[in-house]
């Protein structure tokens, strides 16, 4: 049990500076959140109760329109569906490593948001350190930021009043280092580009609110068909 | 909306979200072998994912609005010039963070 004990720490301990941005990120996200609830009319019970068990951000502001309109809880389930159908990709990535984890890996699959993926898939967990405890560590932080900063912006709401203007940024900081770390790692660049170019295209078609699920049926479509090129050139590695 | 249809609305939202995390692990269980094809899009997909991830964090901006996408075109440079050079993941999302609110807020 002691061991146990040192295991954890170590892992969180590694885990912890990966998950610095992330909270940066989602305090001000998570209390704009917090707020916009606030101001729509709600306690803080609501952000409390959602970002804890919803997990997931845009889905979270797209549900305070759909309490404030008609009940429809089919829709409600269709729209998530949609907003979130990105999981998918996360989940066939990581059917590997969350392969052995035991209880944890529940957990890291109801907590894998697009940050908690991005850091899970791509850090550099050194060898002595338990990976099942680094991902349950990053995926820990990464729900507590978020579900802390939207209780706090629900209870404080608009007494808040500092000049955070482009904070929000730092998610995209985050995704194009994320996206660099790939890249540098990987000599076969033709996935990224084509997940940059296509998604690009998608988003100038079918604009902001209707492009993810385009885009990700044209990745799936491209990647499909280039499948024997790039398994050849994987090989020639 | 009552309380008891505000929380069946929020408990589908939750199952929605659960159902696009958990969908993939259900499919392919642990202790079958999972299809060659799906092995294959594990290995591809998360580079074009986190192009996606780029795109979709930058989707509000409007390029032919406003200040034009550029304080983000100038950041997201700053960040890929800061991690090149150093390598060092908090040094590239603080610098590109800092810059971009320096610029919105007393540039733009």
């Amino acid at each position: 049990m002691h061991t146990e004990l040192k295991t954890i720490k170590k892992a969180f301990a590694a885990a912890f500076p990966y998950t610095i941005p992330i909270f940066a990120g989602f305090w001000f996200l998570g209390m704009t959140y917090g707020i916009y609830m606030n101001v729509s009319g709600f306690s803080f019970w609501y952000p409390m109760f959602m970002s804890l068990t919803i997990f997931a951000g845009s889905i979270e502001f797209v549900t305070v329109h759909m309490l404030l309109g008609a009940f429809n809880p089919l829709q409600a389930f269709a729209m998530t569906l949609m907003i979130n159908a990105r999981h998918l990709f996360y989940g066939i990535s990581m059917l590997d490593r969350f392969r052995g984890m035991g209880w944890k890996k529940f957990y890291l699959i109801f907590g894998m948001c697009d940050e908690s993926f991005s850091i899970n898939y791509t850090a550099d967990i050194p060898e002595d350190v338990d990976r099942g405890w680094f991902m349950f560590s990053v995926t820990l932080l990464n729900h507590f930021y978020w579900f802390s900063g939207a209780t706090l912006g629900g209870i404080f709401g608009s007494l808040i009043h500092f000049n955070t203007e482009g904070l929000e940024f730092v998610m995209t900081a985050m995704f194009v280092v994320i996206f660099l770390e790939q890249w540098l790692k990987e000599k076969d660049h033709r996935s990224g580009i084509l997940g940059l170019i296509l998604s690009s295209a998608c988003l100038a078609a079918f604009g902001a609110d209707n492009f993810i699920i385009p885009a990700m049926l044209a990745i799936l479509a491209v990647l499909t068909v280039m499948r024997p090129k790039m398994e050849k050139g994987g090989e020639e590695r | 909306m009552t309380l008891t249809q505000q929380i069946i609305t929020i408990a589908m939202v939750v199952l929605g979200t659960a159902v696009t995390r958990f969908l993939p692990f259900l499919i392919f269980p642990a202790g079958r072998p999972t299809p060659k094809y799906i092995r294959y899009l594990g290995k591809v997909l998360p580079c074009a994912v986190f192009g996606l991830l780029v795109v979709y964090s930058l989707k509000d901006v409007s390029i032919t609005a406003g200040s034009h996408g550029i304080p983000e075109l100038i950041s997201i440079l700053l960040v890929i010039a800061l991690h090149v050079w150093k390598r060092q993941m908090l040094l590239s999302i603080a610098g590109g963070t800092v810059c971009y609110m320096l610029l919105v807020q007393l540039v733009f």
